[in-house]
Formats: structure tokens, C-alpha cells, sequence
């Protein structure tokens, strides 16, 4: 048995290696996103601002020009205002690029994170909001203190997660489906291996090829942009690896019957788009409607991604993230289970 | 002489379809039998059934006198009509890779040698010919070094050249004492490979027996075939067979002498007229009115 998994994993491994376009496509997209942005972001964007108020009502009145400056930037558009009523919890979500600026403005004070171009942009808005009334600006600026993270260190492990993830489901959904559509799939059944040999063999295999292709990113960026890993990379390494193993297993449940390869690129097109984007991989949904919160949830890209983030920007153990592994554990227990459940060798 | 698979009342019904309907026969051990009939016979049907990869409607599968078990499904080889290799591995790798899922293996070298695979080893699969596709899909059935193989139209869409060499490839096997079991729409491969040659058509077999009985019995006289004639209502009130072919007309008839007189005498052009003898593919127009391929 374990000599047919390993002769199928040599063998798939090298169909990968050997496909330039896919093997380059592994390595080349997650960089070129990463530069782009980095780039992006020297200059400028016209992207969202995302800005916390602090309310503090047992506080005397507000001091006129303040206020005056405060409702300026409350009426410029693309600024989001989101109430917090604890300023720990607001400082928190600046430090991590959820917000872009805290305000206070009962207090006049504001607080902007110095690595997060977002941050400049929007402290620049509320100076503008001023520029209007009589007097210099009447808010106090702070900086967030302790280690800031700085955006392309918030950004990358989000990049990384989503390569895998687009790596793992089509890497392994579209090879099954076109072993069947072309009935290489009914020639394996009629060898003595079984299906969860194969099914096992392909696992193994994608997790390999994106274990060492992302490695090989991860370093690369990791120098040019000089981001750090505040927690241990063996923790790192075990939520990726569970995150690869679910998504994976999502694959071949999406895999275990069609011999369309139209209908699989459907389906996981729609699997991966709102996973893209409600996975927090590219901006926060801090402030969103409860139910895409909810809806969030339900997706094992959003714990990858999260769980990534707490050990790489916050230095978080993986008893700091359990509730991440657990829900990839148990995600990757069922899809497997109900992959090979489903899975058939040949067409209907 | 020792039977080593018989075959009783197979069925196998689709929706509409009587895919095969009652078919029954038996296979000596070491023997080549085939299965000639046109596309939609229920050739493919008929071998994958007793390869154990459909599932019968009704009917019986002896494998040496007892149902088959899993020392049947590992003695045999399969080579199917339309697979594909796996893409991205060379020759060498894929049959390698076959081989290993099994215990019981064929020498790599001797299948290299056999199946002609020497030049093309280091090969990408995408880069081979057909003919070098069937011959490595051939080397693949043989991987496990199998008692039986199933060969499912292993020549069709191959240049002459490629066919001829595919069957001195079979013509080893057999020589080696394993049982054959071949499906074709080619008169002539059924003839020169089988032992036994069962025609089918509609799911039915319609005759079945040695390639030299069949002729011997059915095909002892000799075809006039009128090019490009496509009068047929000429010919209705004549005592001969006729049938209309892709060629033209073909007559069959016992009495060639006679027959051309009656021709004559009816002032038909007889210019592009071609003689031969019969061969399989006058037996099944003779017994179905079609042609074999079409
Ligand atoms: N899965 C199926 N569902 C419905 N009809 C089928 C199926 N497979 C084969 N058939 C029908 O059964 C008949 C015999 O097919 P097949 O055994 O492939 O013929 P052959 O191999 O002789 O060309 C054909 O009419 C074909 O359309
Ligand atoms: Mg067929």
C-alpha cells in the first residue's frame, strides 16, 4: 500500500514540476502581487478609510474647533466611522491595519500607526477637514506604540494563504476530474490500487509541491521586504499545513464525481472568489454587516489567514489559536471523509 | 480442452438500449478469441462486463469453472478502447509506475523488448504516435504479467503499417500460452489473431466459430462488386444477393461465369466491375444486410 502511495506521489510530483506553466504560475503570482502592492502603496490609493471613535461621554463639552474639524471629516466621503467604547480595543485594530486612524473627540486627541500608508492618508484628511476654521489644528496626534506592523506585514501571510489556497483547490480538483474525463482514472481501477491510495497519494503530493514552492516565496519576501515572524515558524508551519489539508479535501469533495472540468472550474471559481474576499486576505471587515461576519466563518481560508496573522505579526502560540486548528482539523477530517465517500473512478 | 472463461446468456440492458442481449460462449486457455462487430455492437460492453468494470444485467461468468474472485482480477490485463496516458511522464515512467502497483510484476526489460518501446522510452506521452500509444498502452496490460488480456479495438485509427506491427506483438503473446480476448471492427485482424471469431451486431452474437470454418461455410463464393452503380432496381428480379455497399452494388454468387452472363445479358456496364473471393466482411453484409464499417 505504501509503496503504491509513494510510486503515485513521485509520479504526480513530477507531472508538476514538469508543467512549467503551473509550477511557474506558483511562484511568480504570489511575488508579483506582493511588489505590486508594495508599490501601490509607496505611492498613493484611493482605497477605503476605516476610522475608530473613541467616545468618552463622561467628558467635559468639546472644545469648538475641534468639534468643527471632527464634523468636517465625518461629511468627506470614503471614510468609514466606527464607534468604539473601549480605547485599548480601537489602538489594537490600528496597530493591525483594521482601522485606519483613532479619534477621540471629546478629547482632541488621534492616534495613526506611522507604518500604515492607509494611516497617513487618513490623518491627512483630517488636517485637510480643518484647514477651513480659524485656528491651527485642534487635535493632538499620538502614535500607536510598541511594535507596529506594517502593512506588507499584514498583507503577506494573507497573499501566502491565498496562493495556497487557489493552489490547493484547483492543483488537485482539475487534475482528478481530467484523469477521469479522459479515463486515465478507469485505467488506475483496474490495477489493485484503491481509492484512497490515490486519493491519499494526491494529498500528500500537493502539499509537498506547495509546502516547498511557498517556503521558497516566503523566503524571498520575507529578505526583500524585511518582514518578520514575531512567533515560531513550527507554529506557522502547523496552521499552514492544516489550512493546505483542508482546502485540499475541499478539492476532491468538488472532484469525487464530475468528469467536467467546466463544472469543477464553476464551482470552485465560486468557492474561491467570496473566500478571496470575505477572508480578510486584502482589507479588514471590521465593521461589516453581522452576517458576512457570520458568513466568514465558514470558510478555512479565514482561519489560515487569521490564524497566520496572530503568529507572524502578534507572535501568538498555538494555544493562542487553538480554535483556528481546531475548526481546520475538523473542516479536513469531514471533507476527506466525504471526498472519499463520494469518489468514483469513472464517469457516470 | 480446458475452458478457462465461459460465458452465459450475458445481458447487459441501458434505457432504450439492448446494449447486449443473450450472448453465450467460451474461451479455451492459451486461445484468441475475438469479437468482430460494428460500432454499437456490444463488443466494449461485453469485455468490461467480465472484466468485472460493469455490472450485468443478467447472466453467468465462469472463470476455470467458478465465479470469479480477486485471483481472477489480478491474473488479467486490461488495455481499453479510449484512455489516455497519464501527461507530463515519459514512457518509461508510466509503465514503471503500472507495474508497481502490483505484486506480481512482468519484467520491465522483457516488456520494453516485446512491445517495441526501446526507442521512445525517455519519451514524453504527449509526443508518441498512436501506434506507439497502443503499444505502450499494451505493455501497461501486461504489466502484472497476466493469464488473460482483454484488448479493446487495439488497432482502430492506426495506419496499416502500425497495425501489422501491433499484431506481431499479439502473435507473441499468444505464443507465450495466455488467453486473448480481442474486440474489432477489422475483418482482417480477427482473422489472422483469433482462434475463435464471434461476429456480433444489435448486442447478438451471430455466428461464431474458427476464422476457416466461418469462411469455409459462409464464404465459399465470390463477390462482384460494381463501382459506382447505384441502379439497384435493375438487379431486384435476379435470383443472386445483392447489397448495396459504399463501393456501389455487390453481388454474391456461387456461379461466377453465370452470374457475369446474367449481367451481360442485362447490358450492365461491367467496366468497373471488380472479382474476389469472400472474406468476414461478405459474411456479416450476407447475415445483417450492412457493412461492418461504416
Ligand atoms: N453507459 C451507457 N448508457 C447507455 N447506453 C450505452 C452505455 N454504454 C453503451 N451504451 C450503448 O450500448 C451499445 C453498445 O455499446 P458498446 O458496447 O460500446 O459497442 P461497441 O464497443 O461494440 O462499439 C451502444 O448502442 C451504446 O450506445
Ligand atoms: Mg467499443
Amino acid at each position: 500500500m505504501f509503496n503504491r502511495i509513494w510510486v503515485l506521489f513521485i509520479a504526480r510530483n513530477k507531472e508538476f514540476y514538469r508543467d512549467r506553466s503551473s509550477f511557474l504560475w506558483n511562484i511568480i503570482f504570489p511575488m508579483f502581487i506582493i511588489i505590486g502592492f508594495s508599490f501601490m502603496f509607496s505611492s498613493n490609493d484611493n482605497a477605503q478609510y476605516k476610522a475608530a471613535v473613541f467616545h468618552k461621554y463622561d467628558n467635559k463639552p468639546v472644545m469648538t474647533e475641534i468639534r468643527d474639524q471632527y464634523i468636517g471629516l465625518k461629511s468627506t466621503k470614503f471614510i468609514e466611522f466606527i464607534d468604539y467604547q473601549n480605547l485599548d480595543a480601537a489602538l489594537e485594530k490600528l496597530n493591525h491595519h483594521r482601522v485606519d486612524i483613532v479619534i477621540a473627540p471629546e478629547t482632541g486627541v488621534y492616534w495613526v500607526n506611522r507604518t500604515s500608508p492607509k494611516s497617513y492618508m487618513a490623518e491627512r484628511l483630517l488636517i485637510a477637514a480643518g484647514a477651513g476654521s480659524s485656528d491651527l489644528n485642534g487635535f493632538k496626534k499620538e502614535t500607536v506604540n510598541g511594535s507596529e506592523v506594517k502593512y506588507i506585514e499584514w498583507l503577506f501571510p494573507g497573499i501566502i494563504a491565498m496562493n495556497m489556497m487557489f493552489s490547493a483547490l484547483f492543483g488537485v480538483g482539475f487534475v482528478v476530474v481530467r484523469y477521469r474525463k479522459n479515463g486515465v482514472l478507469k485505467r488506475f481501477a483496474c490495477t489493485p490500487l484503491k481509492p484512497h491510495e490515490f486519493l491519499i497519494a494526491q494529498i500528500i503530493s500537493r502539499l509537498f509541491v506547495i509546502l516547498s514552492t511557498t517556503i521558497f516565496v516566503f523566503i524571498v519576501i520575507s529578505l526583500l521586504f524585511d518582514i518578520k515572524c514575531r512567533g515560531s515558524y513550527l507554529s506557522l508551519l502547523t496552521v499552514f499545513v492544516l489550512g493546505v489539508f483542508s482546502i485540499i479535501s475541499m478539492g476532491l469533495v468538488i472532484a469525487s464525481r464530475t468528469s467536467s472540468e467546466e463544472f469543477a472550474n464553476g464551482i470552485m471559481n465560486l468557492i474561491t472568489w467570496p473566500m478571496m474576499f470575505l477572508s480578510e486576505v486584502w482589507f479588514s471587515l471590521e465593521g461589516s454587516n453581522d452576517w458576512i461576519l457570520y458568513g466568514t466563518k465558514l470558510f478555512p481560508l479565514t482561519y489560515v489567514v487569521d490564524g497566520m496573522r496572530k503568529i507572524m505579526n502578534d507572535g501568538a502560540s498555538l494555544a493562542d489559536i487553538k480554535i483556528n486548528l481546531i475548526v481546520l482539523a475538523a473542516m479536513s477530517i469531514v471533507f476527506t471523509a466525504v471526498g472519499s465517500l463520494l469518489f468514483n473512478w469513472s464517469k457516470e | 480442452m480446458d475452458k478457462i472463461l465461459e460465458i452465459i446468456d450475458l445481458k447487459k440492458h441501458y434505457p432504450g438500449v439492448k446494449a447486449v442481449d443473450g450472448v453465450t460462449f467460451s474461451i479455451e486457455k492459451g486461445t484468441c478469441f475475438g469479437l468482430l462487430g460494428p460500432n454499437g455492437a456490444g463488443k466494449t460492453t461485453s469485455i468490461e462486463i467480465i472484466e468485472g468494470i460493469k455490472k450485468p444485467t443478467s447472466g453467468t461468468i465462469l472463470y476455470k469453472g467458478r465465479k470469479p474472485e480477486s485471483a481472477f482480477y489480478s491474473s488479467i490485463g486490461i488495455q481499453f478502447q479510449n484512455t489516455e496516458l497519464p501527461q507530463f511522464l515519459t514512457v518509461k515512467e508510466t509503465l514503471d509506475l503500472f507495474r508497481k502497483f502490483y505484486h506480481h510484476k512482468a519484467d520491465l526489460d522483457y516488456l520494453i523488448e516485446l512491445c517495441q518501446l526501446d526507442d521512445i522510452l525517455k519519451r514524453d506521452n504527449r509526443k508518441i504516435s498512436g501506434g506507439q500509444k497502443q503499444r505502450l498502452l499494451l505493455a501497461m496490460a501486461l504489466a502484472n504479467d497476466p493469464e488473460i488480456i482483454f484488448l479493446d479495438e487495439p488497432t482502430t485509427g492506426l495506419d496499416p503499417q502500425a497495425r501489422r506491427h501491433l499484431w506481431e506483438i499479439v502473435q507473441k503473446i499468444k505464443s507465450e500460452k495466455k488467453t486473448v480476448i480481442l474486440t474489432t471492427h477489422y475483418m482482417d485482424e480477427a482473422q489472422i489473431l483469433s482462434d475463435t471469431v464471434a461476429i456480433m451486431d444489435h448486442g447478438k452474437i451471430i455466428a461464431m466459430d474458427s476464422p476457416q470454418k466461418l469462411l469455409k461455410e459462409y464464404c465459399s463464393m465470390s463477390s462482384i462488386v460494381l463501382r459506382d452503380f447505384y441502379d439497384r432496381d435493375l438487379l431486384t428480379d435476379s435470383e443472386y444477393e445483392v447489397f448495396e455497399t459504399e463501393e456501389g452494388v455487390e453481388i454474391q454468387t456461387s456461379d461466377i461465369n453465370k452470374c457475369l452472363q446474367y449481367l451481360i445479358e442485362r447490358k450492365i456496364d461491367l467496366s468497373g466491375a471488380t472479382i474476389r473471393s469472400q472474406n468476414l466482411e461478405d459474411l456479416f453484409l450476407y447475415l445483417t444486410g450492412s457493412q461492418l464499417r461504416s
